[in-house]
C-alpha cells in the first residue's frame, strides 16, 4: 500500500487526506498544534452565508472517518521534507512515497503596525480576536460597556510594503464587511465605519453582501486608510485618515478599532525553501509548478501543495484544492 | 498696525464628533440606496453642470453624509435636473431624486 504525508491538519489537509484515503492510499497527518482544525477551530462564522465555522469543520472531521490506513499525529511539527521522507522535529523519520504540504498560513502580527496601537491601547482587535468574542458571546468594552462608535480597518500587514507584506490577502474585506454586519446587529445604535484602500468582492454573493451592509445595515464606507489611532482624554480612541472622496482629512472618537489583520507566509515556508529545495514567491508563499495546470504540484516530483500555503485562500478554494492536489497525488503514484 | 500678511488657516479636517450627522442620517433614512454609492464617480464624468463649472456631484453628496453642508446647497444649485447621472450609475440610484432631497432638507442651512 502506498503511503502519503500529510503535512498540516487543517481543513486542507484533513479534506486532502480524506480523498487520498478514499483513493486506497495510506495517509499520516501531521499536526503541529494539539488538535486539527487548523484555523478555522476559532472562526466564529464564514461569509458570505454566515455559516458557523463549526458546522464546516465537523463535517469535514465527519468525512474523514477514522479509518485504519489513517494516522494522526498531532503536537509535532516537520522540521525537514523530501518526496520520499519526511523528519519531524524530535528526529524521528518517516518514510513515504509522495507529500502533501498544506501548511496553511500564518496571521499578520498587529503590533508590527504599532501606529494602530494592537497591544498598547484598550479596545484595539483583530479580526481573529472579534471571532474569539463572537464565540464567547461577549463583545465589549475593555471596561464591559457597549461600543456606540466602531471603526474597522481594512488591510493590516497586506498590500503594504512598510511590512514586507505586499500581498493582498484576498478574504480581509469580504470579512470586514461580514463582521460589520455581525456587529450591526449585535448593536443596531452603533455606527460602524469600515475605512478601505479598495473593496474587494471577488467571490460569489460577496458583492451582494456588500451592498447589504450599505443598504440594510447602514454601514458606513469611507475610502482612506488610518494613518494613527491615538487614545483620548475620556478613554475612548481618536483615528486619523483622508476621506480620499471628498479629499480632505477626517477624524474621529471611536469607542473600538477592529483591525482586519492579513494572512502572510507561514514561517515554516522559510524552512521549506532553504533545505528542502522547493520554491516560494516573493510574498514568501510557496510556488506552485505553474499558475494553471500544475497549480497543486511543487518544484520537486513527489511534493505537492494544498490550500493557503501556496497563497491567500477561502474555505472553499482551499478544500476544492486539497481534492484536486489528492487527485493529482494519486495520478503521480499510480505512474510510478 | 503693520500687516505681514500671515492668518490663521480654518482647519480642513472633517471632525465627525463636532459635526451635527441629524440631517445627514435624515437623508440616508429617507434614500437609504445613496449609502450603495461606491464612488466610481460616473455621476460627475457624465455631469452636464460638472463639464461646465466645478461641480462635483459625487463629492457633495459624500461631504453631507459626514455632516458637512456649507456652501452644497448653493452649489447643487447648479445641477440643471438632466438626469443622465441617474441613467448611469451602475448602483441604480436615483441621483436626481438625491439632489432635489438634499436641497429640501438644507433648505435652511
Amino acid at each position: 500500500m502506498k503511503h502519503v504525508i500529510v503535512i498540516g491538519g487543517g481543513i486542507a489537509g484533513m479534506q486532502c487526506a480524506r480523498e487520498l484515503l478514499h483513493e486506497g492510499v495510506a495517509v499520516t497527518i501531521l499536526e503541529k498544534e494539539a488538535d486539527t482544525g487548523g484555523k478555522l477551530r476559532q472562526w466564529h462564522k464564514l461569509f458570505p452565508t454566515l455559516t458557523p465555522a463549526d458546522e464546516v469543520l465537523s463535517e469535514i472531521r465527519n468525512r474523514l472517518k477514522l479509518s485504519p490506513n489513517l494516522t494522526i499525529k498531532t503536537g509535532c511539527e516537520a522540521t525537514k521534507v523530501s518526496p520520499k521522507c519526511v523528519t519531524l522535529s524530535t528526529g524521528e523519520q518517516l518514510e513515504c512515497d509522495a507529500v502533501v504540504v498544506a501548511t496553511g498560513f500564518d496571521l499578520f502580527d498587529a503590533r508590527v503596525k504599532e501606529e494602530y496601537g494592537y497591544g498598547i491601547y484598550d479596545n484595539v482587535i483583530t479580526s481573529a480576536d472579534l471571532e474569539q468574542m463572537f464565540n464567547r458571546g461577549e463583545v465589549r468594552l475593555t471596561g464591559g460597556g457597549k461600543p456606540r462608535r466602531i471603526a474597522i480597518l481594512h488591510c493590516v500587514g497586506s498590500r503594504d510594503e512598510k511590512v514586507n507584506q505586499r500581498h493582498c490577502s484576498k478574504v480581509c474585506c469580504v470579512t470586514g464587511v461580514k463582521q460589520a454586519i455581525e456587529l450591526k446587529v449585535l448593536f443596531p445604535e452603533a455606527d460602524v465605519f469600515n475605512f478601505y484602500m479598495d473593496i474587494r468582492m471577488f467571490g460569489p454573493g460577496y458583492e451582494e453582501m456588500y451592498r447589504e451592509a450599505q443598504h440594510r445595515y447602514n454601514v458606513h464606507f469611507v475610502r482612506g486608510r488610518i494613518s494613527e489611532v491615538s487614545p483620548t482624554i475620556d478613554g475612548r480612541l481618536q483615528i486619523k485618515a483622508e476621506d480620499t472622496l471628498t479629499g480632505r482629512p477626517l477624524k474621529m472618537g471611536i469607542d473600538m478599532l477592529v483591525l482586519l489583520v492579513g494572512m502572510r507566509a507561514g514561517k515554516i515556508n522559510e524552512k521549506l525553501t532553504a533545505e528542502c529545495n522547493l520554491k516560494c514567491q516573493e510574498s514568501g508563499f510557496m510556488q506552485p509548478r505553474d499558475s494553471f495546470l500544475h497549480n497543486v504540484e511543487s518544484n520537486v516530483g513527489g511534493v505537492f501543495y494544498a490550500g493557503a500555503v501556496t497563497a491567500p485562500k477561502n474555505v472553499g478554494e482551499s478544500i476544492n484544492e486539497a481534492t484536486s492536489a489528492a487527485h493529482a497525488v494519486v495520478e503521480w503514484l499510480n505512474r510510478r | 498696525m503693520i500687516n505681514f500678511g500671515f492668518s490663521i488657516n480654518k482647519p480642513r479636517t472633517i471632525d465627525i464628533d463636532r459635526n451635527n450627522l441629524r440631517k445627514s442620517n435624515e437623508i440616508l433614512r429617507e434614500m437609504p440606496e445613496l449609502q450603495t454609492c461606491i464612488g466610481c464617480g460616473t455621476c460627475t464624468a457624465t455631469c452636464t453642470a460638472g463639464n461646465l463649472t466645478d461641480f462635483n456631484f459625487r463629492k457633495v453628496h459624500t461631504q453631507v453624509r459626514r455632516g458637512e453642508y456649507q456652501g452644497v446647497y448653493e452649489e447643487l444649485n447648479k445641477c440643471m435636473l438632466c438626469g443622465k447621472c441617474r441613467m448611469l450609475c451602475p448602483r441604480g440610484i436615483n441621483t436626481r431624486g438625491v439632489v432635489m432631497l438634499i436641497k429640501r432638507k438644507l433648505g435652511d442651512f
